[in-house]
């Protein structure tokens, strides 16, 4: 008689790897990624609006000006060039930072995962908007905390609601947020809400981690404060070129006192020594190029706008009888709610079925809320392609309000 | 001999099916075969198939078109001879509406059922069938999509309001939702392969959160895994039995793999078969033919000779 082991670590495995699982989601977008299904589902940059001919130039000047330091190794907090141009960038909202107090990471991503790995001990309270990134519960995850979700609604997070669980006793090691154009739900905080929770946050000695992808994505209505800008040494900020230029150059970065920044360095060092010089320095030309990086910046924020306005007209069209959604002003993602009797989870088979795509709710939230939400990204879809998902949508929205009644709903 | 396995598709088992595809041409190609994977999704099948000159097929598809006889008719029209059971015997054992009853006029146990069709739902009233459907097979119950694999859109319901839910799941998936007494007891895999088929040692699957889910069957780990099965000899020998009675009553050829439980008596109950059964490293038939003493390439090697 024999156990097969399968896998011959499986009882070596730490215990942050138990949710580290195959899944029926990740088995549909294999099929979802086909050509003939419209993905709303991924929230994947409109890289095709870069301009080809200067993306290679500035890969070509980096290779024939910095060649010897593009190829080689550098330092864990990222050369002081970039770190400037990043210093410029916030500034358009608003935030004075120094280039001192700037670690560039892998993407925000790895910013996510430091944070965690600096300040997250085995069962802290980290609170989290509900819904949240799901890439930052899944960065935070790996470190075991307990998440508190705390509830939002068409002006963000619920600071009251954050207020009452702190009055219960909950300490929260930190409070993550996206207070712009948030993933998932596309919703921005209110200027109110952010003095209130940058006081209360203040008050309780509870640091903030503000994620701002979106920020400069604004198509409409003014500008809100970062909450960066409201309380810089409560603060850590997080940001990221992803959605200003391009996800492939993986250049995000952390703001942060320099105490933070000293252990996040060493982090960031520990776990891959550095960032590509190449795509650092390729980022740190682009945005030296003041007209380059305006220029494809509003014409990205223009087609983002386009989509947002034709993703929320054919949801109109399509939806209005069965359905509610968020209307963001910035972005990438609109969020859906449906009947609460629709598992949105289950439904995406028969959505993949009719070519069209999304991410099921459940994915945003840590304690298995969201089965009747859906987000859909308007960001990487053609206007046309973003039409005719919706409508595919609606038409199976429509047949399965036919089917529940059917069956005596 | 000159080999194509033809692996992925549009499926949600895509990944499974390319997985396991690629492992089976390995094997092919550790056995001095001329062995290549075909993607549907990626490449027209016939066109691929008539640009490389194709003794044998395997059909390592899974879901539609790959197990339900679709794929089978098409490469008997082109005339490529392929590795498994014939078009019409795939069409009857994946579509479980069909099979159950075929199971169950050949006397092979398999649990009480009904059918609920999406479209005696919508223009037939079916709807007020539901609480006479909960009668007949009881409380708690499983619900499947009749067409799909990997227990993909299957639900486990206790609670009656539960039920209309876990039909809408599986009408995600299929056209048909089938709703089956839910038996407890040891979950067992009986791989059979050849022609004739020689049944491998009983595998018996525990997972550990105690549902074998699609994440507890592709994730290394989830799941513990006996082979030969821990059951007393009479028990494995009427599980074995009631497993070749399923393959030889769904006409299945070369490779299958029976799905069974085992109830606390002792009882064998089939749940359904399997024409493509996974080849993934998690995946059952390898691991009974490992425990049957055989390597992947022997095990292919064997299936390969029900034809060559």
């Amino acid at each position: 008689m024999a156990e097969f082991s399968i896998d011959r670590f499986v009882d070596r495995y730490a215990a942050r790897a138990a949710g580290m699982t195959a899944s029926e989601v990740r088995a549909l977008f294999a099929v979802a990624s086909r050509p003939e299904v419209v993905s709303l589902a991924g929230g994947m940059p409109f890289v095709q609006a870069l301009p080809d001919d200067e993306v290679a130039d500035v890969a070509r000047a980096v290779l024939a000006e910095h060649r010897d330091i593009a190829l080689q190794y550098g330092g864990g907090q990222g050369p002081v060039g970039l770190r400037e141009r990043l210093v410029m960038l916030m500034a358009e909202e608003g935030i004075d930072a120094d280039a001192d107090d700037i670690v560039v990471t892998t993407g925000a991503q790895q910013a996510l995962d430091l944070v965690g790995k600096l300040f997250i001990d085995p069962g802290d309270v980290i609170a989290v908007e509900a819904p949240a990134y799901v890439g930052a519960l899944t960065a935070f995850g790996a470190y075991q905390p307990r998440f508190l979700p705390i509830e939002i609604d068409d002006d963000g997070m619920l600071v009251e609601d954050l207020e009452q669980a702190l009055v219960r006793g909950e300490r929260p090691t930190f409070v993550y947020t996206v207070p712009n154009f948030g993933n998932p739900a596309g919703v921005t905080m209110t200027a109110e809400r952010r003095r209130h929770l940058v006081a209360l946050c203040r008050e309780a000695s509870i640091p903030i981690v503000e994620d701002n992808p979106y920020g400069l994505l604004r198509f409409e209505g003014e500008a809100v404060p970062c909450l960066r800008t409201l309380d810089p040494e409560n603060v850590i900020y997080l940001g990221t070129v992803s959605k200003t230029f391009s996800p492939g150059v993986r250049v995000g970065w952390a703001l942060a006192e320099q105490s933070v920044v000293q252990r996040l360095v060493l982090a960031k060092e520990s776990a891959d020594l550095c960032s590509s010089n190449l795509t650092m320095l390729m980022t740190e030309h682009w945005f030296s190029d003041d007209a380059r990086w305006r220029g494809t910046l509003a014409g990205l924020v223009g087609a983002y706008r386009s989509r947002r306005d034709v993703m929320l007209e054919s949801l109109d069209e399509h939806l209005a009888d069965e359905a509610t959604w968020t209307h963001p002003r910035g972005g990438f993602y609109v969020w859906v709610t449906v009947p609460d009797w629709l598992d949105t989870k289950a439904l995406l088979a028969a959505a993949v079925e009719r070519h069209v795509a999304y991410v099921p709710g459940t994915a945003f939230y840590p304690d298995g809320r969201g089965a009747n939400q859906m987000r859909l990204a308007f960001c990487y879809p053609t206007e046309d392609r973003i039409r005719e998902g919706v409508a595919r949508l609606g038409s199976l929205m429509h047949d399965e309000t036919e089917l529940y009644r059917s069956l005596g709903g | 001999m000159r080999i194509a396995i033809v692996a992925g598709g549009r499926t949600p088992e895509r990944d499974v099916s390319l997985r396991g595809g690629h492992r089976i041409a390995a094997a092919l190609s550790s056995l001095g075969h001329d062995a290549w994977t075909v993607d549907p999704a990626e490449r027209k099948l016939v066109e691929a198939l008539r640009e490389r000159p194709t003794e044998l097929c395997w059909l390592a598809l899974h879901g539609k078109d790959g197990e339900d006889g679709t794929v089978q008719r098409l490469l008997d029209l082109e005339g490529v001879r392929y590795i498994g059971t014939r078009a019409l015997d795939c069409e009857l054992t994946f579509d479980k509406v069909l099979a159950k009853d075929v199971l169950r006029r050949a006397n092979v146990p398999t649990p009480d059922w009904v059918v609920i069709e999406g479209s005696a739902l919508r223009d037939l009233g079916a709807g007020a069938s539901l609480p006479t459907a909960l009668e007949r097979v009881g409380l708690p119950c499983v619900v499947k999509p009749s067409r799909s694999g990997s227990a993909l859109g299957v639900a486990v319901v206790e609670r009656a309001g539960d039920l209309a839910g876990a039909v809408m799941a599986a009408l995600s998936y299929s056209d048909a939702a089938i709703v089956e007494r839910r038996v407890s007891g040891t979950e067992i895999g009986a791989a059979a392969i050849g022609d004739p088929l020689e049944p491998l040692p009983l595998v018996e699957v525990v997972p550990k959160d105690g549902v074998y889910d699609y994440g507890a069957r592709y994730t290394a780990g989830a799941t513990d895994y006996w082979a030969p099965a821990r059951l007393e000899p009479t028990t494995a020998s009427a599980a074995a039995n009631a497993a070749a009675s399923a393959l030889e009553a769904l006409a299945i050829r070369s490779i299958g793999r029976v799905d069974m439980i085992v109830d606390e008596h002792g009882d064998p109950w089939v749940l359904e078969a399997n024409v493509s059964p996974g080849m993934t490293e998690t995946s059952l038939v390898p691991m009974a033919a490992a425990a049957a003493g055989l390597s992947l390439a022997q095990m292919c090697d064997a299936i390969i000779r029900t034809v060559a």
